[in-house]
């Protein structure tokens, strides 16, 4: 059996999100923790990416690693001093937390390899971005004009309320 | 197309638990909402893997991952001004420093 180009692909992206995701939430220093959380977004770009989602992979990496992580570093420099440590609560409670995260993890894998789903046939190709277009512009069926006037709203009230929260008095 | 649906959601549901691992274990607001983006993020995950695998004729996965994107990006805008809010007025972002501010 050899491997083809997109399972090695897919090892080394599902290698950088486990390890990195286990890094973020427990390394000390709170941009280190961001730096790991970008490695997983931009690996699950790829994964996007290698499912043939183009779209979505760039979208990924241009709101994620564009917009939430440049914010999240900056607010990590607006309200932490350099070189400072995050405080690491008793290890008793650590040590159940993260008994809590397996059990879960094992049940679902557990779920998930027991289910047998069904692969469709035609499960490849990529999408034309008409038909995305088309998508998110109509008012039909399967059409998504109204999420995303919604999004719209929710925007404007989320830039406004942003403002209003932050702002200086 | 060669690697098994149930890959890419065992991947995704470690990337889940290892975010609820840290919004349980972590007392800084900030990092919480690392884990938090985690969170979200391995749910993205799935929406996608299941449509591609599943329905591949369909797009309902490719559009709620996408607006999850936005409403993600609104959320975090909003975090992070009342994190941001916080610290001015307690000088921390500790969830322990946060009493003061129950009433």
């Amino acid at each position: 059996m050899e491997i083809t180009s997109s399972q090695a692909a897919f090892a080394v992206l599902a290698a950088i999100i486990v390890i990195c995701s286990v890094l973020s939430v427990t390394t000390k220093r709170i941009l280190r923790s961001a730096t790991y959380l970008m490695f997983v977004l931009f690996a699950s770009a790829g994964i996007y990416l290698l499912l043939n989602y183009h779209f979505l992979a760039a979208v990924q990496a241009a709101i994620y690693a564009g917009g939430i992580l440049i914010l999240l570093i900056f607010s990590i420099f607006l309200t932490s001093r350099p070189g400072e440590k995050l405080i690491h609560i008793a290890a008793s409670q650590r040590v159940m937390s993260a008994l809590a995260a397996l059990f879960g993890f094992a049940i679902c894998t557990f779920v998930i390899v027991r289910s047998g789903l069904k692969i469709a046939a035609s499960a490849s190709g990529k999408i034309d971005m008409h038909v995305i277009g088309h998508a998110l512009m109509g008012s039909e069926k399967f059409q998504y004009l109204l999420p995303f006037e919604a999004i719209s709203i929710l925007l404007l009230a989320s830039i406004i309320g942003g403002i209003l929260i932050a702002r200086k008095r | 197309m060669d690697v098994p649906v149930e890959y890419y959601l065992i991947v995704s549901a470690f990337m889940f638990f290892a975010g609820m691992y840290g919004f349980i274990t972590r007392r800084n607001m900030l990092t919480i909402l690392i884990s938090l983006e985690l969170m979200l993020n391995a749910v993205d995950i799935n929406f996608v893997v299941i449509n591609r695998f599943l329905y591949p004729d369909q797009l309902e996965g490719f559009f709620f991952t996408l607006f999850g994107l936005g409403v993600t990006a609104a959320e975090t805008a909003v975090a992070i001004a009342i994190i941001i809010n916080i610290y001015r007025n307690l000088k921390s972002i500790e969830v322990k420093n946060l009493r003061g501010m129950r009433y």
